[in-house]
């Protein structure tokens, strides 16, 4: 089975958010980037399903020329080669133009199965798997926590809401989201760091054409919905004080 | 016009439909009055009769036997016609499960903007825009639509209140619209919704929740949490990652993939507040986080907030409420 896996590079969770000057997009240079946490659930599925039934994993990703750290870090996983979109403008670029990148760079390797992550940590539009379905004409399903693959055919148990799940079969070639906690993850191996050096990272422009959808005129820090009262000093004096106003404010001790 | 796409489980409507209804009030608003639609993909129900009792506008159904159970290529192939046809200027729904699973493919067919997960309107009656967050609700983005209407609109669950529904006395009508779909173009064959297991806790009727996150580090520290727990009379919760970790029980997850609860005391240990997880509990009456990020976007939900460190203030905590 030829198993495509997209994953996106992503500011890391201690990251702490600032601005480019005309706020419409963060300072990049402040940031220290990882692996989409979603995408490495898929990338592991991808790397069970190889052990289950033999083929290939080819990691993908349309972004700057940074995104060779994830890709290596895949390859030293186990993945067996990657497929890099590059192009500056992939950096900021939405879930359209995202899925269209990968969708011209990926159409001619015809997957029998593409996987990627339910949503991306950094702009979180929950769509260029479902988009990339669409443009490589292949059925999908999303929020996937368990694959099974048998005679050509997928069934697959998608999550719903509220600890509900339902299993969809359907058939190769397909595309799935997958949702974090599917598997355990397993991480490099010094092994695995030496043999990545070798694998190949193909990379190819950016298709021309690609139109956004959407502009993001202004990012800033949140408003907050309700008035924190913050609680200061050591431990021990913070702690007698919420238990003080819990007790006689929120009277809820 | 503003069309509402409706969700409902086999005729029953989700609740979280009366949400998109009041911000689809809201954006006809602010585009000077425009009327607002609603579109039933397959109901059989009680779902389309709902939405026109309330008398908020013309309610169409869609029908086909391909409608019945729920397939992103059926309700694809079914809206793309009527959204064509019906020409609206914005095609709003909730954002739940299953408008991630196919309102992408939906708006990327007719070649139009998506914009997911919004929590507010802003902008003028030409230009409107979309809050959403982004970076894990770290910040807030404003969005504006490119290109021609219609622009697709997925609203994030609790940002707007569904009882605050302008009804009106005069029923609506409702239009049953036949459309036609090759059984044939399916390809997702879809098996019964199912429980994992009978639950054996309910945490929607506990008083007290303490919940923890990421902060707690490992396994081994979770006794730190179960003795404030215990101190409290609370039930022990997580953040979904503590769940997938197998730390704690699945069934002791709160958020949009778990439970959702409304408890007098929610304390969140070292929880960062991620959407999925806010969702399950921000109608809590009384919110405390303990984080030792100041920016953690669950500080925005709290009523109260200690930064710092979790293994110091927790036993601090526990120590106190034992005093007495």
């Amino acid at each position: 089975m030829k198993i495509a896996v997209c994953i996106k590079q992503v500011p890391t969770r201690e990251w702490q958010p600032r601005l480019r000057d005309d706020k419409t997009w963060i300072r990049e240079q402040d940031v220290s980037y990882e692996m989409n946490e979603p995408d490495a659930y898929a990338l592991e599925e991808a790397l069970r399903l190889r052990e289950k039934h033999g083929g290939e994993v080819v990691v993908c990703s349309a972004a700057p020329a940074r995104v060779q750290q994830i890709l290596r870090e895949a390859l030293a996983r186990g993945a067996d080669r990657a497929l890099h979109v590059e192009d500056d403008a992939l950096a900021a670029a939405d879930a359209c133009v995202t899925a269209g990148a990968l969708a011209a760079a990926m159409a001619e390797e015809k997957f029998d199965l593409v996987l990627t992550g339910l949503q991306s940590d950094d702009q979180g539009h929950a769509q260029t798997g479902v988009i990339l379905a669409e443009r490589l004409g292949i059925p999908h399903s999303t929020i996937i926590m368990e694959v099974q693959v048998e005679d050509g055919r997928l069934r697959v148990k998608r999550e719903l809401e509220g600890g509900w799940f339902q299993w969809i079969a359907m058939p190769l070639p397909a595309l799935l989201t997958i949702q974090s906690g599917i598997n355990q993850l397993r991480y490099a191996t010094l092994k695995g760091i030496m043999a990545a050096k070798k694998k190949e990272i193909r990379t190819v422009p950016l298709a021309a054409g690609l139109q956004p959808t959407q502009q993001i005129v202004a990012l800033a820090m949140p408003s907050r919905a309700k008035q924190t009262q913050m609680i200061g000093g050591a431990a021990s004096e913070a702690a007698k004080e919420l238990v003080r106003r819990l007790r006689e404010e929120a009277r809820v001790l | 016009m503003i069309l509402v796409i409706a969700e409902h489980r086999q005729g029953e409507l989700n609740r979280a439909t009366w949400e998109t209804v009041v911000a689809a009030q809201l954006l006809a608003e602010r585009l000077g009055g425009l009327p607002v639609n609603v579109a039933v993909p397959g109901a059989t129900g009680s779902a389309a009769q709902e939405l026109a009792a309330a008398g908020i506008g013309d309610v169409v159904t869609l029908v086909d036997p391909a409608l019945e159970a729920y397939t992103p290529d059926a309700y694809v192939m079914a809206l793309t016609g009527v959204v064509a046809s019906m020409s609206p200027r914005f095609v709003v729904l909730p954002h739940t499960y299953q408008a991630r699973d196919f309102v992408p493919a939906l708006a990327a067919r007719l070649n139009k903007p998506l914009i997911t997960d919004v929590t507010a309107i802003a902008g003028t009656a030409d230009a409107p825009t979309f809050l959403r967050p982004m970076f894990q609700g770290k910040l807030a983005a404003q969005v504006r639509p490119m290109g021609e209407p219609p622009c697709f609109v997925t609203f994030q669950l609790g940002a707007f209140r569904a009882d605050q529904v302008k009804k009106s006395s005069t029923q609506s009508s409702v239009t049953n619209l036949a459309v036609t779909i090759a059984r044939s173009a399916i390809r997702q064959v879809p098996e019964v919704p199912f429980q994992e297991a009978q639950r054996a806790v309910d945490l929607s009727q506990a008083a007290r929740i303490v919940a923890v996150g990421r902060g707690i580090k490992s396994k081994e520290q979770l006794p730190v949490a179960e003795s404030l727990a215990k101190a409290l009379g609370a039930e022990l919760a997580a953040s979904r990652p503590i769940c997938d970790s197998g730390w704690l029980p699945m069934e002791r997850q709160i958020g949009s993939s778990g439970q959702t609860v409304a408890p007098k005391l929610y304390l969140a240990l070292g929880i960062s507040g991620a959407i999925q997880h806010l969702v399950g509990m921000k109608g809590s009456r009384t919110i405390v986080a303990i984080n030792k990020d100041a920016d953690a976007p669950i500080f925005e939900v709290a009523d109260y907030g200690i930064v710092g460190d979790l293994f110091e203030i927790v036993p601090a905590i526990v120590a106190e409420l034992e005093k007495k």
